[in-house]
């Protein structure tokens, strides 16, 4: 009886896991001529083709563009020209990034066949840099989850275990890269949507400072918290892309004018000498016991890289959940009243005025967990309720931001679990809407302080579900969590 | 954070969000909108007299925002494509459905 039950059960996960070649080698062969951009696309739409159907990661397909891309750099190669650093690298872009006549739809019905008139910036720039990209990814409606249930689209499953969620919301992004449906890939996080997933899948994932990349294209979720960044099966790839994407853009006026280091050679760099920072707050109830092992490990992986490790407290972190969702919500309420049914997707069909019009496109195009953020949002920002609300967590939202200040005083990096605990199951968490939140716990505290960090796979459970550590430093210090994570990902945990 | 949410206030931050719940709906939010503001409501344990809020952070980090590009005129958006999007138009205009209510 018991073994039968055992057998249904491992019937039903199965794991589609592969790790994408490192870039170098891919554009080694591109430039070389032994591999042809061309066929290595088409060996990627292949594969897409197979697995796609059972993990729902691709959204749409964006062939036409991606085989002349690809034609394009085999020309280069063949021509014996120097090759931009992505050169005919297959990239997947979360279906939030606007790219100029494909499908976006945010994970949103609201946006079903709306095809924008142009491409965001960080689309611009990664083709400027040669890569190949090949569709658009499954995600979390507008970027509103932790475990990319609620897209309208379905959801996506896990690529090590297929009965579980791969985090969100960008958990196609996450997803592509684990299950080698891409080399690399964008996503979005504005209270840990890249950093979770990547945990989840067992990828490498970036938090940009904010700032650092150009939101010029990115279907706005909350303002003040969002950033684009990229997933990669490892930390120096992660940082190349990083390296293209990042810097000034004339049509994002809050993007940072500073220098863009070259991330990847930042990466290479010893950790000896580095002090990092282990905050007590992130190791407390609610951490399951082996994550907690996997990442005690990475740090004793650290301590033995040279590294000092020392404690540092940031007690404000209990409050840092309730601080995000009155801020993301708030936001959130005023960047989606553009949805109106007037100038683009879905609008009801059967209104006799304007203003019915809008309340039933929005109802009908919206589905539960925006409606419920945007309904918070609302009400934190409404007459009488504002300064109790959002002023308040404003407030709370820059104590937190100093409190990270003054750790970074004393140390280079702050690592701690990405997340409380390994990818859980379809539908565990899909009834309790706080409990979700709860997922985030670790990773909104960034977020909210602008910072910049790295998640980078740690070790496994003893069921191999991968965990995650998360590096964080200081504003515009992304060379140092790379170096860090670096360290991590050599020690092999 | 006193606030216990009824259903009026639920219906009323409907109209102003512009979404028009369902009664099912309006129930579900009402049990939702209440637990999160009870759950937010921790943050009152701190005292924040005198901060400053912070709306984002471009203060905090060095070279904050690079500042608004050059003030040249630019090509916009070709219409025909950006209308071909919308639901409704007259091929110059978004067309909508009557604004006055009689």
């Amino acid at each position: 009886m018991r073994d039968a039950r055992l057998s249904s059960e491992a019937k039903a996960t199965e794991s589609y896991a592969e790790k994408p070649p490192a870039l170098a080698e891919l554009r080694a062969g591109i430039s070389a001529g032994t591999t042809k951009a061309a066929d290595l696309a088409a060996g990627y739409y292949e594969r897409i083709g197979e697995i796609n159907p059972k993990l729902n990661i691709y959204l749409s397909l964006t062939k036409d563009r991606a085989l002349a891309q690809a034609d394009r750099m085999d020309a280069l190669a063949a021509k014996g020209d120097p090759l931009p650093p992505l050169a005919g690298i297959p990239v997947g872009i979360k279906d939030v990034l606007v790219m100029q006549g494909a499908p976006a739809t945010a994970g949103s019905k609201i946006l079903q066949g709306y095809r924008p008139p142009y491409d965001a910036t960080v689309v611009a720039k990664l083709e400027a840099a040669g890569a190949v990209l090949l569709g658009k990814l499954n995600c979390d409606e507008f970027a509103m989850g932790s475990s990319n249930e609620n897209s309208a689209y379905g959801p996506v499953r896990n690529p090590v275990d297929t009965e579980r969620v791969p985090g969100g919301s960008s958990g196609g992004s996450a997803s592509a890269v684990a299950a080698n449906l891409a080399v690399a890939t964008l996503g979005s996080d504005t209270g840990g949507s890249i950093r979770q997933p990547a945990s989840f899948c067992g990828v490498v994932g970036v938090l940009p400072t904010w700032s650092r990349v150009s939101r010029y294209g990115l279907i706005a979720f909350a303002s003040s918290l969002d950033r684009v960044g990229p997933f990669a099966a490892n930390v120096r790839d992660a940082a190349t892309l990083l390296g293209v994407i990042a810097g000034y853009d004339p049509k994002d006026a809050t993007s940072s004018a500073a220098p863009v280091p070259d991330f990847a050679a930042e990466s290479d760099r010893p950790v000896e000498g580095l002090r990092i920072g282990v905050p007590a707050e992130y190791f407390a109830e609610g951490l399951d016991a082996e994550v907690r092992t996997a990442i005690e490990s990475g740090i004793a992986a650290l301590q033995a890289a040279g590294c000092a490790v020392k404690p540092v407290s940031l007690p404000l972190t209990r409050y840092a959940v309730p601080v995000y969702y009155l801020i993301a919500t708030a936001e959130a309420s005023a960047n989606l009243a553009r949805f109106d049914g007037v100038r683009y997707g879905y609008r009801s069909p059967a209104s006799e005025t304007l203003s019915a019009m809008y309340s039933h496109s929005r109802d009908e195009g919206f589905g539960a967990e925006v409606k419920r953020r945007i309904m918070l949002g609302t009400y934190a920002l409404s007459a009488g309720y504002y300064d109790a609300y959002y002023g308040k967590a404003q407030q709370v939202r820059r104590l937190l931001a100093e409190e990270f200040l003054r750790a970074f005083a004393d140390v280079d990096a702050i690592v701690t679990p990405t997340a409380p605990t390994p990818a859980f199951k379809l539908g565990e968490k899909t009834g309790d809407p706080l409990a979700m939140y709860l997922a985030d716990i670790y990773t909104v505290t960034a977020s909210l302080a602008g910072i910049c960090g790295v998640t980078v796979p740690c070790g496994a459970t003893q069921a191999g579900l991968p965990v995650g550590m998360q590096v964080l430093a200081a504003h515009l210090n992304e060379g140092t969590a790379f170096r860090v994570a670096r360290a991590v990902e050599a020690a092999k945990i | 954070m006193p606030a216990k949410v009824t259903v009026e206030d639920v219906e009323r931050v409907a109209e102003l969000a512009h979404l028009q719940l369902t009664p099912e709906e309006t129930g579900s939010m009402l049990h939702d909108l209440n637990a999160m503001l009870d759950y937010v409501a921790e943050l009152n344990e701190l005292d924040t007299a005198g901060t400053v809020p912070l709306a984002q952070v471009t203060e905090l980090i060095s070279a904050g925002g690079g500042g608004l590009r050059a003030d040249a005129a630019l090509p916009s958006l070709d219409r025909a494509q950006v209308l071909a999007a919308a639901p409704e138009t007259n091929g110059v205009f978004f067309k909508v459905p009557k604004v006055i209510e009689r």
